[in-house]
């Protein structure tokens, strides 16, 4: 353990980015991150960090728990702007535009750039409100149009048959696998381009969050994913790319197979044999 | 005596004297609302809810105190609500880490326990002295006074226990704060606020000082709010003062009514505030 | 932004209109968002500054309205006795004295009786019979103060003057200097029953106060001392009071501000006489009753102004004990967490 981490302070801070990981296929950056620092108040918790989310595919980023990879997440729709004193450096490129610009307007990139949260959050209203108020925001539709959109988001997110006969009830009777589900029926409602999930399993049983990596796998057909988890097996089931994050900062980036077989740095390759963390 | 036995002594003087300050506190308590369930309601009867107040030595009721006071809570509830309702969301949401918002909650928990015949005074300076004379209309505004204070901490505080979670999840959707605050903090809040409401109702129902020289009284029937206006606190102030025993007597029926009502009040709001923590 | 892909999103519902047509253009939706996030945030700023402009109102108000009697006495106007409508000669030291000793009694009654109360509750009370006790000491609290008036006036005093107050004056009549302070006829009204119908309109902020900042005491603490061997007082003596100073202060400080402003429960029953005598069982006076009494007959600037200014001074010192209320009840907040 000691010996690592003194091996691993004196390691250059450029990550280690795989040959392999942007080559296969014509991959697009939907999101390109660059050079990004953050802070809270004076305490720097990322470290210039560059990383591109390519288009349609899942990035998982993993690392032990204080690593910055929610801080990360919550950097690319901006959502840490509702606190003060926390505040991010350096350029995010959502489709060639850098999101941190001062001019950008929040709404819209949350819009453009969904999140689903670690501990599942219906809003207290019925399934059905839960879904359509977000739509209803940015679209006027019939009432038939809108009932069609909360249906095929529900269907998106595999919950339609169970909760098709209970719409009206209230968001919160449902089990907490339902309620991930429903808060990314939700989020997919939007419409969005991007869709961030923050530990979206950590809260739920193993049949739940089987359920969730399924829907994962579907979704990235139409979607740019990036996930945080601390579930490197969960990684390695869902991900096309990995990211691993120790101490604030990139230590690897790599295809998910690559870094799962034959990573490259020291910290990546104990991390994953379980050997901290 | 061991020094054993002698803090056994010592625990049991304290503990003995605890058990008795309950026992005298409540029983003090008990005496207050015995007797004037005792009184009250050997004066009250239907004469007390459709007969005008009498003059002295005349038979009557409380039917013009009763509906003024109705009339002025109403339209002090329609004025506070809102006003603190907002100054609360402002406190826990736009606002929450700003200076300006400690600044108003100190001035606001100071309002919250001043005088409130302090506050009479106040609307007499600023309404009825330029207006020249006593109106229900200037009662109502000493009680909104009254009520935006109450109603602004229990708002800043049920909005600060909607949790953070909720408040993200809702704006990751792209929601502007506004539409977070009405669809997401209000709806989680909703109980508390109404709970909030419920115990500024009961504060104002019983308050006497504030109306004294605003409303002040009127001894006829009487709906108009530019008038001076009856209210049942001020007629029981006059009444138990007075000599006549009928006068007396009608105090006592007032003061069970508005015993009843308050206490009505503040039950619903436990209740209400009850359902929402079983949640 | 031009280049944005078409995410294709319903394709479940491939056949719902919504489905083909391409994201909204939601230029427009922004600005009216924006529109109305703006208008609300500044609704809700307007109501938080009513607040300050509230409290500043109030204090423009009694200082405007108090100028009169201040260019006319000056500040002699706090240190005299006299109140005399006729001459138009007022002062506000029989008042000021009334109100500062009834609340001392309040005070001196209720603190040692709320204390030991949520001692009880905290520490002695089976746990069945805590929510009970808790709740009508809450309810207690909100009963208006004028229902305490009419009481006091009908019941209390009438009983004090056929008990308690005579038995005060045969017990201390022969005690040199305490024959004075429990001199005189019993009336039943006076400083005595005002300042104890106080005590008991204060008692059930003290308590539950006091209550809550016991509760906070982390069990780990007591648990410690309990280990060590030590009596249930010698916890509360040393564990839960040291921890509690604080907040318990702050809850007395609140209970003292309630006690100087309140106005009907003690008009009742203080006499309104506008003299100081030694004896706490004679009729006095205190600001608020004398604002109660006096303001709607009150005539002349003079007068009026008069009872302003004394509303004023009311303010004035109930301001500063509430602000150090405060600011002790924000210090135990902020250790709790």
């Amino acid at each position: 353990m000691t010996s690592i981490d003194v091996s691993s302070s004196m390691r250059s801070t450029t990550p280690i980015v795989g040959s392999q990981a942007g080559t296969a296929g014509n991959l697009d950056e939907k999101v390109s991150v660059r050079g990004v620092d953050f802070y809270y108040g004076d305490n720097r918790a990322l470290k210039s960090i560059s990383v591109p989310l390519y288009d349609r595919r899942v990035t998982a980023f993993i690392g032990p728990s204080g690593c910055g990879k929610s801080t990360l997440l919550r950097i690319l729709n901006r959502i840490y702007d509702l606190y003060p004193n926390q505040r991010a450096e350096g350029e995010v490129l959502l489709d060639g535009e850098n999101i941190l610009n001062p001019g950008q307007d929040l709404n819209l990139l949350r819009a453009r750039v969904g999140m689903v949260f670690q501990k599942p959050t219906p809003f207290p209203m019925s399934i059905y409100e839960n879904i359509a108020f977000g739509i209803r925001l940015y679209e006027s539709l019939s009432k038939a149009d809108l009932d069609g959109r909360v249906e095929s988001a529900l269907k998106r997110a595999a919950l339609w048959n169970e909760v098709k006969d209970k719409l009206s009830q209230n968001g919160l009777s449902l089990s907490g696998g339902q309620q991930q589900r429903l808060c990314i029926a939700r989020t997919v409602a939007v419409r969005p381009e991007v869709i961030l999930l923050d530990e979206p399993c950590s809260a739920l049983d193993p049949i739940s969050t089987a359920k969730i990596e399924e829907l994962i796998d579907e979704l990235k057909s139409d979607y740019t994913i990036a996930i945080v988890t601390h579930n490197m097996q969960q990684a390695a089931r869902v991900s096309d790319r990995t990211a691993f994050m120790y101490l604030g900062e990139l230590v690897e980036f790599d295809t998910t197979s690559k870094m799962f077989t034959s990573p490259v740095d020291q910290r990546t390759q104990d991390y994953i044999t379980g050997r901290f963390g | 005596m061991t020094l054993y036995a002698r803090r056994r002594a010592a625990n049991g003087i304290v503990m003995s004297l605890s058990l008795g300050a309950t026992v005298v506190g409540l029983g003090w308590l008990v005496l207050v609302l015995g007797a004037l369930l005792w009184n009250g309601f050997g004066s009250l009867s239907l004469a007390v809810f459709t007969e005008m107040t009498p003059p002295p030595g005349a038979q009557g009721g409380l039917l013009n105190p009763i509906i003024g006071s109705l009339m002025m809570s109403a339209v002090a509830v329609a004025i506070g609500t809102p006003i603190g309702i907002l100054a609360g969301t402002y406190m826990a949401e736009y606002g929450r880490y700003s200076y300006l918002t400690s600044v108003v909650r100190f001035i606001n928990d100071i309002l919250l326990s001043a005088p409130s015949i302090v506050i009479g005074l106040f609307i007499y300076e600023v309404v009825v002295r330029p207006l020249g004379h006593f109106s229900g209309i200037a009662g109502s505004l000493a009680l909104a006074v009254l009520v935006i204070p109450v109603v602004v901490r229990t708002t800043e505080d049920m909005l600060l226990t909607v949790p953070r979670e909720l408040r993200e999840a809702a704006t990751a959707l792209g929601l502007p704060r506004s539409h977070v605050i009405a669809n997401v903090s209000y709806r989680a809040a909703r109980a508390g606020i109404i709970t909030g409401i419920l115990l500024a109702i009961a504060r104002i129902s019983g308050e006497t000082a504030p109306l004294l020289f605003t409303a002040l009284n009127n001894q006829f029937f009487s709906t108009d709010m530019t008038a001076p206006l009856s209210s049942l606190p001020v007629v029981i102030f006059q009444f138990a003062m007075s000599p006549y025993p009928d006068w007396q007597k009608l105090a006592w029926a007032g003061a069970l009514i508005i015993t009843f009502a308050v206490l009505a009040l503040s039950i619903s709001a436990r209740a209400l505030a009850a359902t929402r923590n079983t949640q | 932004m031009s280049q944005r892909r078409l995410p294709v999103v319903d394709i479940a519902m491939g056949d719902a209109p919504a489905a083909t047509s391409a994201p909204p253009d939601r230029s427009g939706v922004l600005v009216r968002l924006r529109l109305t996030n703006a208008t609300f945030r500044g609704l809700t700023f307007g109501a938080s500054i009513t607040v300050l402009i509230i409290l500043s109102g109030v204090i423009i108000a009694l200082v405007e309205g108090s100028l009169p009697a201040l260019r006319h006495f000056g500040f002699g106007f706090l240190v005299s006795e006299r109140w005399n409508p006729v001459t138009e000669n007022f002062g506000a030291l029989a008042p000021i004295y009334g109100t500062l000793v009834t609340s001392i009694i309040a005070m001196v009654i209720a603190v040692p009786f709320g204390l030991l109360i949520a001692v009880f509750l905290t520490e002695l009370c089976p746990p069945w019979l805590r929510r009970p006790i808790g709740i009508a000491i809450e309810l207690l609290a909100g009963i208006p103060s004028i229902i305490y008036g009419i009481w006091g006036l009908f019941i209390f005093a009438p009983f004090l003057q056929r008990t308690l107050q005579p038995a005060l004056i045969d017990l201390f009549g022969p005690i040199p200097v305490l024959s004075n302070l429990f001199a005189g006829p019993p009336y039943g009204i006076g400083i005595l029953t005002a300042g104890l119908i106080l005590a008991i309109m204060v008692l059930p902020f003290i308590t539950s106060i006091s209550r809550d900042v016991f509760d906070a005491v982390p069990p780990v603490l007591k648990e410690a001392a309990y280990g060590l061997g030590c009596t249930t007082w010698e916890v509360v003596r040393h564990v839960v009071i040291p921890f509690a100073r604080v907040g318990v202060t702050g809850g007395v400080m609140l209970g003292l501000g309630r006690a100087l402003g309140e106005t009907m429960a003690v008009t009742f029953v203080i006499g309104n006489a506008h003299r100081i005598s030694a004896s706490v069982l004679a009729p006095g006076t205190t600001i608020s009753a004398s604002i109660a009494n006096e303001f709607t007959e009150a005539l002349g600037d003079l007068y009026t102004s008069s009872l302003v200014l004394l509303g004023l001074i009311l303010f004035v010192i109930t301001f500063i004990v509430l602000a150090i209320a405060r600011y002790l009840l924000m210090r135990i907040e902020r250790r709790i967490g």
